[in-house]
């Protein structure tokens, strides 16, 4: 299983992670920020297969994947 | 996969725009920096665009060079320091406009240096003027009905116009629109440093690259309109590698 973090303060909600997951399950959520950006968030951590498409895809590095 | 944030970049937030894909780029340049273990010997020469604070985001040494002039700093470095890995980050209005020169002779001199070229089809950091890259028809701040070429011409396509220099060791040309191209943009990247640490020479790699703000788009549809228009009028792939053709 693969568990993805999100360093949520750095994150510019400019969605690209959101177009990359392949399984469609990263979404912005409806939270903000500290710098007023609506973060991107992981909607079923458990369907998720670990490729790292959306860390590869965002500017920021904001993503973290771990494989367990 | 584990996916984590390479030690090549420090731990300043990029002030690039949301989406913009000069970041994807640093993190591809930290890391190959990083795999390849030259980053305590390897000196960046920032150039002048959105990317002049790239200083602050590689974890080397860095310098920053007057607008266009990163490939004549960079060979002073790397003459006075051969052991050093070093390589510029320019932008098309930096690198194709008033770095032509500088541009064209580093590589017929055949420089043992590695140019990072980010190609986004405009001048980013001053507002969204036409660069020598923008697209034919392309809607600017100085071209609001389209680039004219019969009045301001063609666009410069640098990886052509640099193939054709019997100097320059190894050109490409590269995009970061999605995962794929990403992976294939690294291995370039990487080898363009391989290239250096071997003594091989003049490395330039073209990145085509977003500017969703200046482009007037969301991040989503500017990765869509590189796919669309830039990819076709700039062709990816290899356009000088004397090392494979020595091989043949
Ligand atoms: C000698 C000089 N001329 C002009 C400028 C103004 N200027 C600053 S950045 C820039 C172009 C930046 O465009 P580019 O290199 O494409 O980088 P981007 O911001 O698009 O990444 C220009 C013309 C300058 N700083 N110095
Ligand atoms: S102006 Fe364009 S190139 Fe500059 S940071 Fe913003 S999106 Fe990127
Ligand atoms: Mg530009």
């Amino acid at each position: 299983m693969a568990k993805v973090t999100f360093n949520e303060d750095r994150c510019k909600g400019c969605g690209l992670c959101v177009t990359a997951c392949p399984k469609k399950l990263v979404q912005l959520s409806n939270r903000m920020n500290s710098k007023g950006y609506h973060p991107a968030e992981i909607t079923n951590q458990e369907a998720c297969i670990g490729c790292a498409s959306c860390a590869i895809m965002c500017p920021d590095t904001v993503i973290t994947v771990q494989m367990k | 996969m584990d996916f984590k944030k390479t030690k090549g970049l420090t731990d300043a937030p990029l002030h690039y725009c949301p989406g913009c894909t000069h970041g994807i780029i640093h993190r591809l340049v930290a890391e190959s920096l990083e795999e390849l273990g030259v980053l305590d010997r390897t000196v960046g020469v920032a150039s002048v665009g959105c990317s002049v604070f790239t200083y602050n985001y590689f974890n080397c040494d860095m310098v920053q060079a007057a607008h266009g002039r990163a490939p004549a700093v960079a060979t002073g470095i790397k003459r006075a320091r051969p052991d050093d890995i070093v390589f510029t980050y320019q932008g098309d209005g930096d690198l194709a406009a008033i770095g032509t020169a500088e541009t064209v002779h580093s590589a017929a001199r055949n420089e043992n240096i590695t140019i990072i070229f980010v190609n986004n089809a405009i001048y980013g950091m001053t507002g969204g003027q036409m660069a020598p890259t923008t697209l034919p028809n392309q809607i600017t701040q100085t071209s609001p009905y389209g680039r004219d070429v019969t009045v301001v011409g063609y666009p410069v396509k640098v990886c052509e116009m640099l193939s054709q220099v019997d100097g320059a060791s190894y050109v490409e040309r590269v995009a970061v629109n999605n995962v794929k191209n990403i992976m294939k943009a690294k291995k370039a990247i990487k080898k363009a440093f391989q290239n250096q640490i071997e003594g091989k020479g003049f490395s330039l790699i073209e990145v085509l690259s977003t500017c969703p703000t200046n482009w007037g788009k969301s991040p989503a549809d500017a990765i869509k309109w590189l796919d669309d228009n830039m990819a076709t009028y700039y062709p990816l792939g290899v356009y000088k590698d004397k090392e494979a053709t020595k091989n043949d």
